[in-house]
């Protein structure tokens, strides 16, 4: 059992603040030619957002081990649905 | 000796729970579990639009030019907003505020409504655009039957998303009208909670389709 911990406001704003300006970064880096990396920064930078989302807004940070279980779960299934597809289609037609 | 009368169990207690807390815990578990289908749900469609990139990459490139990048951004800074009122009547009920919780509630309901909106205006210039999949569709600069495949994950993923959000302006009301009828206080808001939970997901959903949607080639 957990008992409820209580995020102050101060870090629900500053948490706020990071995702406006990495929402603004992403925008700012899309617009520059980095070659083949321009998808990984974009997606480097969703998953910090939604890492921030996860654990301060969805209290995951404070949630008990069960619920942090379940979050890892969940990244390793979609990991294994993202990764494995992708190793199929990106290893056809090599001769 | 005095005989004490026997405490009545909260009224939001449910018969088959020890306590509120363990309550608390199964029904945000509950959530979780939920949410992890969500996720695997919206993942086979990312897992598609990764498929199709791969061996599409001009011609996505070149559709996800036409989307409307500005909207798109807008619309990211208001479900991130959206996400903060949200816990911000969390963190109401938590403390058992209820003025707030309804306030706080109201702040995510109209940023949600304002999301849809945009995405609304969105679709209409989209289809003027001849960029609804289908027999008007058509596209310059690219393999118009790959176009075509970006677009239709593009009306798939953002389709799904915004009934997703229906779903949740929906449940927004739902949880209003049990916060004004008093159903919630300090010892028990675990629907506001869940209601949190949800919402945040959402938001999650097009923190990811933002970039990959609207961003993949702006510079050229």
């Amino acid at each position: 059992m957990t008992s409820e911990h209580i995020v102050p406001k101060s870090t629900y704003y500053a948490i706020f603040i990071i995702l406006l300006v990495m929402t603004y970064t992403t925008v700012q880096v899309a617009y520059f030619d980095l070659g083949p990396w321009n998808p990984v920064a974009a997606l480097v930078i969703a998953f910090f957002k939604a890492s921030l989302v996860v654990l301060f807004f969805m209290h995951g940070k404070y949630s008990s081990k069960l619920i942090k279980l379940v979050i890892l779960g969940a990244l390793f299934w979609l990991g294994i649905m993202l990764s494995f597809t992708m190793m199929d289609y990106l290893t056809r037609f090599m001769g | 000796m005095t005989s004490q009368a026997a405490v009545a169990p909260p009224r939001a207690l449910q018969h088959h729970f020890d306590s509120l807390e363990q309550q608390r815990d199964v029904a945000t578990l509950g959530m979780w579990i939920f949410l992890v289908t969500e996720a695997l749900f919206f993942g086979g469609l990312f897992t598609a639009y990764l498929v199709y990139r791969s061996m599409y990459p001009h011609a996505f490139a070149v559709a996800s030019e036409h989307t409307l990048i500005a909207l798109g951004a807008a619309n990211t800074a208001i479900l991130i907003t959206s996400s903060l009122t949200m816990a911000l009547a969390v963190h109401a009920a938590q403390e058992g505020n209820q003025k707030s919780i309804i306030r706080f509630l109201v702040f995510t309901f109209l940023l949600g409504t304002a999301f849809l909106v945009l995405k609304g205006v969105e679709y209409t210039v989209d289809m003027r655009d001849h960029l609804l999949p289908g027999a008007n569709f058509a596209i310059a600069g690219a393999n118009p039957g790959h176009a075509e495949i970006f677009f239709s994950l593009y009306f798939i993923m953002t389709g799904l998303h915004a009934i997703h959000m229906i779903v949740g302006l929906s449940l927004l009301v739902v949880i209003m009208y049990m916060t004004s009828k008093g159903r919630f206080s300090k010892e028990y808001h675990a629907p506001v909670e869940v209601m949190g939970l949800y919402w945040h997901f959402v938001d999650i959903i097009w923190i990811f389709l933002f970039p990959l949607l609207y961003l993949i080639d702006r510079h050229k």
